[in-house]
């Protein structure tokens, strides 16, 4: 079957689709968007979440079929998702979260940012001054087997720090 | 394959009509797993994402009306006062996405003894609305789960809402796992007070071949209630009632020895959780009911 959607709003194509495939196998192996990872395929490590229509989700879990028509948000598209959304960044620059993911050091093999960047790019999106309860929570889904999530941790309070004192700058 | 995409409630109940094996799939969390490692390989995939109004909930004058695609995240954020024992439990599964894609429906169509769902739903009671071109049918929740992953559904049905009387009193959910988030109940507990009725009712999780309640514990703990004039009086009820009802949760169970947990523990970790829930809520109607301070948060 074919299945068209908009993928980091670019409307996007793909034939000969399987009726039993995933998003996450049609982003990766046919829209040649390999950001989302595959790594278990079974909805519990994350690193293939990507935003369907605004929500988070495990793109393996999405049956290819049911994102026809629909909108998708992976790590790709993420610093230019986000720019348009604060108005602020210039092209070609990395989203805030991206950013702060560096500079925190909060990636090591890097298999699992991917997916971690777009769920805690969301949490920041809903909520810009998060407890450190809240990006507990918000990361639950995400799995990462090397950084002992520390950093990571430490990542979201930063990019969210530097988002408040932003806002706050402009007298927002 | 072939993958049907019904726009409407009408047309997926006439295509799982014509296609009785069809498999629906609606946030997928359930079927998507099965189909990537090849444990199913259904003729039809029959796709209810595109039907809107299965994702919607109506808050009537008793009852809620829960769409059968209502993911989790919706009932937690939009339910906690008209179902607060589901809300809690919804807030166990799995992890975020999951939760924003997961649902009632999809929980009751798995029907795994494991499915955090059901619990609170036999704890409330209500009925399950399913549909086919057949006509609608009411199917109470304590008769629709009729074995180890098989539901009352016809092979024509699907299940389009779930009705549930709204909360008239405190409601509990507990779950034993090894962490707080993406965990499958080694075993969960649900309790629901009803003061209106001056009756109780629980769901048992994970502890035997279905979800299911525990009857004599409700019996007990109902008579318990009303022979001391307790929903009245709204004192604290002795160690021994708390005690007694604990004991006859457990016994309820059915339990297996699994990788999860042994069937001892099983049977121990439901009394506790019975116990405790009872406390929670207990101690909630008494701060409700009575303006008592009502103590802390602990068994
Ligand atoms: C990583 C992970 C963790 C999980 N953790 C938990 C957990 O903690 N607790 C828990 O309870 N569950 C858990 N689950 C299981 C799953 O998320 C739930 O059972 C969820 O409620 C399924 O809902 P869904 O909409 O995704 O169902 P789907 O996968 O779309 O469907 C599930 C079943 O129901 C049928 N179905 C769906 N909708 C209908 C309908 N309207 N009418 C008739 N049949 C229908 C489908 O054909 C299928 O058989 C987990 C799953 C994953 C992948
Ligand atoms: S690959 Fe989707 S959750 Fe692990
Ligand atoms: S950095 Fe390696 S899995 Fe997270």
């Amino acid at each position: 079957m074919r299945v068209t959607c908009t993928v980091n709003g670019r409307e996007q194509r793909a034939d000969d689709v399987w009726e039993g495939e995933s998003l996450l196998y049609v982003l990766r192996e046919r829209m040649g968007l390999p950001g989302a990872k595959n790594a278990c395929e079974q909805g519990e490590c994350g690193s293939c979440t990507v935003r369907l229509d605004g929500v988070p989700v495990c793109a393996c879990l999405v049956a290819a079929g049911q994102a026809e028509g629909r909108d998708v948000v992976t790590v790709e598209g993420l610093a230019d998702f986000a720019r348009q959304r604060d108005g602020s960044g210039e092209p070609g620059e990395l989203a805030p979260v991206q950013r702060a993911f560096i500079d925190a050091g909060a990636i090591q093999c890097g298999f699992c940012t991917p997916g971690l960047l777009v769920a805690a790019d969301e949490l920041l999106e809903r909520n810009d001054s998060p407890s450190d309860a809240d990006i507990r929570e918000a990361l639950s889904g995400n799995l990462c087997r090397c950084t002992g999530y520390e950093k990571i941790l430490d990542a979201v309070r930063l990019a969210a720090a530097r988002g408040t004192a932003r806002t706050t700058g402009q007298g927002a | 394959m072939d993958f049907l995409r019904p726009a409407s409630w009408e047309e997926a109940l006439a295509a799982k009509a014509e296609h009785p094996t069809a498999v629906p799939i609606a946030g997928g969390t359930d079927v998507m797993v099965e189909i990537n490692f090849d444990h199913r390989r259904p003729a039809y995939l029959l796709d209810l994402n595109r039907i809107g109004d299965l994702a919607e909930w109506e808050v009537g004058e008793r009852t809620v009306r829960l769409g059968a695609s209502v993911p989790y995240t919706r009932i937690m954020e939009n339910l906690r006062t008209e179902l607060p024992g589901l809300a809690l439990a919804a807030h166990t599964v799995a992890s975020p996405q999951i939760r924003n894609r997961g649902g009632v429906g999809g929980n009751l169509g798995t029907a795994s003894p494991a499915g955090d769902a059901h619990p609170p739903l036999l704890a409330t009671g209500g009925a399950v609305e399913a549909e086919s071109v057949r006509g609608v049918r009411m199917i109470p929740v304590d008769d629709f789960y009729v074995g180890v992953k098989r539901n009352a559904l016809a092979p024509d049905e699907l299940i389009r809402a779930v009705h549930l009387p709204k909360a008239d009193g405190p409601q509990q959910f507990s779950k034993v796992g090894t962490r707080n988030a993406m965990v499958i109940a080694v075993c969960a507990f649900a309790l629901a007070l009803h003061p209106e009725t001056r009756t109780v009712r629980t769901g048992i999780g994970s502890a035997a071949p279905t979800p299911v309640r525990a009857r004599a514990a409700e019996e007990f703990l109902t008579a318990a209630l009303a022979d001391g004039g307790f929903w009245e009086s709204g004192h604290p009820l002795p160690p021994s009632v708390a005690r007694q009802f604990a004991q006859l949760a457990a016994g309820a169970c059915n339990p297996i020895d699994d990788v999860r947990g042994s069937a001892r523990y099983r049977r121990h970790a439901v009394g506790v959780m019975a116990r405790r829930t009872l406390g929670w809520t207990w101690e909630s109607y008494r701060g409700r009911a009575h303006g008592s301070q009502g103590g802390a948060q602990c068994a």
